[in-house]
Formats: C-alpha cells, sequence, structure tokens
C-alpha cells in the first residue's frame, strides 16, 4: 500500500484569497492547517492563465505549446498524456469529481466525451491513452462534472433537473442570449456577473462537488491506493454564491484591494505604460478573448462593483474551505489520514479589481499568475513544514503525483517534481518558470510568452491584432509588487531584459504538432 | 457576422469526395455529433448525439461547381449559411472547404469547429477506402 493523493483544485483563485497567504477577506483555516503542517508556495505560476489550457497542463505535465491546448475551445486530444493514466496504469483507483474542462463546454453536436458521460450513465467511458491502448477516459476510473451553474449536460445540471429543478434558475447566466460571457449586472451594485442566489447551500456546486467526492471515497476499499482530483467550480466568475451565506463578508467594509488604483487619472496612466491592449480593453475599445464580457467596459467599474465582487469571491472560498475540511474529515474516519498527501491549487488567477479590471485575459501579472499551492505530504512521509520562495509551475504537478506514488514520470513530462524547500529548489534548479497565451478569435490575435525568474517577470509580445512583436513587459517583483511600473522600456535594466527574453527563447518548449483547432469559444 | 472556415486535402478524385458531399442523406457517416439526417425534397432534418433535431433548407446543391449549401432554419443561430465546395486538385485528389457563416458569431465558432472535426472524419474514412456514399443506413 502507497500514499493516496487528494489533488485539490479551485477555479480562477488569487494567491492573496488564503490566510496563510496573507488574505484577510475570507476564512481559511482547512488549507491554511494544511499549509502549515506542510509546504507553501510563494511563486507558483501557471503555464496559462485559462482554464483549458492550464488544466491541459495540469494532467499532462506540458507546457501549452506542446500539449497544444492553445486557448479555451481547444480541445486536449483524448489519446494526449495523462498522469491519471500513469496512475491508474499502476494500480491506483482513479476520480475526478468537479470541473474537469479540457474539452469545451459549448458542444451542440455532443462531440466530447466530457458532455456525454453523464448521459451514458456509465461511471467512465473507453478511450484511447497515448500509448495506444485503450483505458477509462484520460486515466479516470470514476468521473463526475460540474462547473459555474446548473444548465447543460454535465451530471452535476443533471442532478439539479433531476432532484431540485426549481435551481435551475436562481443561478447567473453566465451566457447570454448571442452566447457571449454574460454581461449584465446584479447584486447591490450591478456589478457584472453578480447575483443574488437563493440556492439552499446544500444544492450548491461546491458542497456537491464534496458530497460526491466522499460518496467516491467511501466506495474505494481501506487498502486501496488512490488518486482523486476535486475540482472545485469556485470562485470563478459569475459571483453568485448562496444568499443564505452572504452575510459572512459585507461588502460595505471590504477594504478596496492594494492592487487597484483609486485615482482614475493615475490607474489610466498605469494602464497606458503597458502594451496598447490594456488600455484598448479598459475603454472597451478591444475585448480581446472570450473569457470577458464583451458588452463590459472596464472603465465604469466602480469602487463599489470592486468592494461587492471581493466579498462574494470571499465567501466563495469560505465555502471551499468549509466542503474541503468535510472532504478531510471523512478521509480521518476511514483512518487514511497518515498516507494522504493533499496537494491544493487553482488553474489561474483572478484580476478582481486591480489596474480596475476584472477577469482574466491576456495580461501576465501577479493577479492571474501568483497561485495558491500548497502540498501536504503524507504525515507518515515524515516530512518538514518549509514554505518555498523560488518559482515552480503546474506543469510540476503530474511528476510530483508520480513521485508521491513512487513511479517514474512519463518522459513527455516537462516539469519536475515539487521541491520541498528552497535548498530542495535550489540544488535542483527550480529557476525559471514560462507561461504562454495565445488567442485567436474572428481575427484578433494576441500571443504573450513570459519568463518568471530572479524576482522579475517579463513578457514579450509576439506579432498580432495591435502589436508589432517589439512592445513588452517587465516588472521587478520586490520593488514593485503590483506590477505598476513597466520597465521594459528602462535602458537601466536593458541588459537584464535581454537576458531574460535570451533565456526565454532558449527554453521555449517544443510546439505540438500539427497545431489544433480552436472547436469553440469556450 | 461570425465567419469560419475549414479546409482539408483528401487523396481522393473529386468526383469521389462529391459523391458524398452531394449526397445530403449521407451527412451522419461522417459528421461527428450528428446521428441521424432524414431529407424530403429541399429540407434536411439532423440529429444531434445530444439528442437534439435541426431542421435545414438545402440552398444549393451543384453537381458542376460540386458546391453544397444549406441554411439552418431553426435554433441558435440566424442568418446561416453553410456551404462545402470540392476542388479538383489535378493530380487525382481534392481539397475539400466547409465555410459556416452566420450570427451570432459564438455559435458560428461552435458549428465551425464541428465542420473541421467531420472533414477530418470524411478524409479519414475516403482514405480509407470506405465507400460512404454506398454504407447501408
Amino acid at each position: 500500500m502507497g500514499r493516496k493523493i487528494l489533488f485539490v483544485t479551485t477555479d480562477q483563485q488569487r494567491y492573496d484569497t488564503l490566510g496563510c497567504n496573507g488574505g484577510t477577506l475570507s476564512r481559511t483555516p482547512v488549507v491554511d492547517a494544511l499549509a502549515a503542517e506542510g509546504i507553501r508556495y510563494e511563486r507558483a505560476v501557471p503555464q496559462s492563465v485559462v482554464c483549458m489550457p492550464s488544466r491541459s497542463t495540469i494532467i499532462t505535465g506540458q507546457h501549452p505549446s506542446t500539449h497544444g491546448v492553445w486557448m479555451n475551445g481547444v480541445p486536449l486530444p483524448v489519446d494526449a498524456p495523462s498522469v491519471a493514466a500513469d496512475l491508474q496504469r499502476h494500480g491506483y483507483r482513479t476520480a475526478l469529481i468537479g470541473k474537469a474542462h479540457f474539452e469545451p463546454f459549448m458542444d451542440p453536436f455532443g462531440r466530447f466525451i466530457e458532455n456525454s458521460v453523464a448521459r451514458s450513465g456509465e461511471e467512465t467511458l473507453p478511450s484511447r491513452w497515448a500509448d495506444g491502448t485503450t483505458g477509462p477516459h484520460r486515466g479516470f476510473d470514476h468521473l463526475e462534472f460540474a462547473t459555474h451553474g446548473a444548465v447543460g449536460m454535465l451530471h452535476y445540471a443533471q442532478w439539479i433537473m433531476a432532484n431540485h429543478p426549481e435551481a435551475i434558475g436562481m443561478y447567473y447566466s453566465a451566457i447570454d442570449a448571442l452566447f457571449n460571457v454574460n454581461a449584465a449586472g446584479g447584486g447591490d451594485t450591478d456589478a457584472p456577473q453578480v447575483k443574488d442566489n437563493p440556492i439552499p447551500r446544500d444544492w450548491y456546486h461546491t458542497d456537491w462537488v464534496a458530497d460526491r467526492t466522499i460518496a467516491w471515497l467511501d466506495s474505494v476499499a481501506a487498502d486501496d491506493d488512490w488518486f482523486c482530483w476535486m475540482s472545485f467550480p469556485d470562485p470563478h466568475h459569475p459571483w453568485d454564491p448562496p444568499a443564505s451565506e452572504m452575510g459572512r463578508v459585507d461588502w460595505r467594509e471590504v477594504p478596496l484591494p492594494a492592487g487597484y488604483p483609486t485615482d482614475r487619472a493615475e490607474r489610466e496612466r498605469i494602464l497606458d505604460a503597458k502594451p496598447r491592449h490594456w488600455r484598448l480593453w479598459y475603454d472597451g475599445t478591444l475585448v480581446s478573448n472570450y473569457e470577458a464580457p464583451k458588452a463590459w467596459v472596464p472603465a465604469t467599474l466602480t469602487e463599489d462593483q470592486v468592494r461587492e465582487v471581493n466579498a462574494r469571491n470571499a465567501v466563495e472560498c469560505e465555502l471551499i474551505d468549509e466542503a474541503l475540511g468535510r472532504v478531510l474529515a471523512a478521509i480521518a474516519r476511514r483512518g487514511w489520514t497518515d498516507d494522504v498527501d493533499v496537494i491544493f491549487t487553482t488553474d489561474h488567477g483572478e484580476l478582481q479589481g486591480d489596474f480596475g479590471l476584472l477577469f482574466k485575459g491576456p495580461y501576465h501579472v501577479d493577479g492571474l499568475m501568483r497561485l495558491p499551492l500548497v502540498w501536504r505530504p503524507a504525515p507518515s512521509a515524515g516530512r518538514a513544514p518549509a514554505t518555498v520562495t523560488r518559482p515552480v509551475g503546474l506543469v510540476d504537478l503530474a511528476p510530483t503525483f508520480c513521485a508521491i506514488a513512487g513511479i517514474a514520470p512519463a518522459g513527455t513530462m516537462q516539469g519536475r517534481a515539487l521541491p520541498v524547500d528552497d535548498a530542495d529548489a535550489d540544488a535542483r534548479d527550480f529557476e525559471r518558470v514560462l507561461t504562454e497565451w495565445d488567442s485567436e478569435l474572428f481575427g484578433v490575435g494576441v500571443h504573450l510568452r513570459t519568463i518568471t525568474r530572479d524576482g522579475w517577470v517579463c513578457t514579450a509580445y509576439k506579432p498580432g491584432y495591435v502589436h508589432d512583436g517589439t512592445e513588452g513587459e517587465l516588472y521587478n517583483l520586490t520593488d514593485d509588487p503590483l506590477q505598476r511600473h513597466n520597465r521594459w522600456g528602462d535602458p537601466a535594466v536593458a541588459a537584464l531584459r535581454s537576458d531574460l527574453v535570451a533565456d526565454l527563447r532558449d527554453h521555449e518548449p517544443a510546439p505540438h504538432v500539427p497545431r489544433l483547432e480552436l472547436e469553440a469559444p469556450v | 457576422m461570425g465567419s469560419v472556415r475549414r479546409q482539408v486535402h483528401i487523396a481522393r478524385p473529386a468526383d469521389d469526395v462529391w459523391a458524398v458531399v452531394g449526397d445530403p442523406v449521407t451527412i451522419a457517416r461522417w459528421f461527428p455529433g450528428i446521428v441521424d439526417a432524414k431529407v424530403e425534397g429541399a429540407t434536411r432534418v439532423i440529429t444531434t448525439a445530444s439528442g437534439i433535431p435541426m431542421s435545414e433548407e438545402i440552398v444549393t446543391n451543384d453537381a458542376i461547381q460540386r458546391r453544397f449549401q444549406y441554411r439552418l432554419t431553426a435554433g441558435l443561430v440566424r442568418n446561416h449559411m453553410g456551404t462545402i465546395d470540392v476542388f479538383d486538385l489535378g493530380d487525382g485528389t481534392s481539397l475539400v472547404s466547409y465555410a459556416t457563416d452566420g450570427e451570432p458569431d459564438a455559435v458560428v465558432l461552435m458549428i465551425g469547429g464541428a465542420t473541421g472535426n467531420a472533414l477530418g472524419e470524411l478524409k479519414r474514412r475516403l482514405e480509407g477506402d470506405r465507400d460512404l456514399s454506398e454504407e447501408e443506413e
């Protein structure tokens, strides 16, 4: 019997939403306790700041260029490498419960397995694996899916439809009548993607994900090795947590986030020092990606709206923390705690008011790039608590799961098992992390390549719709933690910039051949 | 107005490809996600794998140009036009183009994505020597 793995992801959660990372808005005692007993990472960076590419990195252990999911709407091939398949092959029971999103949600033809598992009535469906064999889809023996609402073909939506159909309309409609991300406002401040949701808490998707995880764990034999990916759809917009929980955080008392420049002129001056698409989006002139509401103009965002969005986000983070606590209690009841590794992270961040913006897009700054990551190794492993300050990536998760399971990482993986402390990181040269952005939507292309190294984050732009390929961003993360001063054009750091860009180019991951097609908006 | 085009090279003569593309009832055999198609006059009704029936008007079925056009007449998309062209490359092979135009943009992208998948399946099956036009219903 080996170590068991509970892998917990949220969707679009900022680093500063956890108490252990200095957050003060949401109470997260469960994750904070895991951090105190385990390893807390202060510079965990995604390889993409949107869901499908980032999640594909997690499961494959590859950068987006290599696994080929270069933007949302590009499906990860069913036979892409999967760490779950590697673990399943070595005897692990495997489950993915909650949000998957390796394949597009928008699927009117029902072509993608993720959208057909619930209807099939099967626990999983067979698909082709990277080694040419056939096995459970992406290596998971058990699949139960949910996303940000109660409409669609996934298990949670089917469960709501069957048991609480009156709840379907309680959620915010994330998509509008034109199938764009909805810009409609709600709550007390008319903020976009906000709604008062009368749904009872135990019908909400966060509790459903925990309930289904506990049910699956209850089905596992005591001496089975298992890998369970519990994937919460929150705190991703829409911000519509159960109304019964809204009293936890009074938005009127929420301080404006440090990343929100309150003076409009200063805000716009900061944006103007960044590449053009920042200001163009802020003014509503160019919405370059699908993930932000097309009809919403960030310049209209008010201070109260920032407060209300942050309050609702904090409530969602608290519900996740409590749901995780219930799952850990269930694990304790099975007597497994000493042999269970718990890893908690997210796929990417959220701007949440930084620079006067919400949501996400081609903006490689801490709001989207600095992620919560906590690894509580199985207590039986005897690992000392630590804080890791060196940069690590989500690309390192798959090899970490392999290391925990005691199996060799697949040769296709590009990351390495996470360091257990800074000395380990230094000994194994955890020096740089790369992040990519590519989007091409109806003639608008945006392409970024970013390196995080030596306390700097450096983004080089490729030619696109509003960029000629000479633009860039360069921030000193120590002196300028809010990334307000773009030093790309500063002669004083020209040599450093050249070195970082050269390093970035030297480490660009191999491209997926052939290039995969965009098949849906998301 | 959204506009998406996909294309594929098929190592089969244009007449062979057109024999499939120009026969509207065959679509359920090569378009993943379409599980049934019924044709009556200029109307085709397809059923998707998710159980959604969609009615289409056949606008063009031109064997000389090897062009097939159809319009979704109900459902998610407005002002839709789907256009499949089969080009003879003169060396015993063909280029097939599948264009989707309509509104809203996001739905056009969803349909367009599926057409790319369909062209891949069309190529796989035609180059695999399976005569799609003669398969059993």
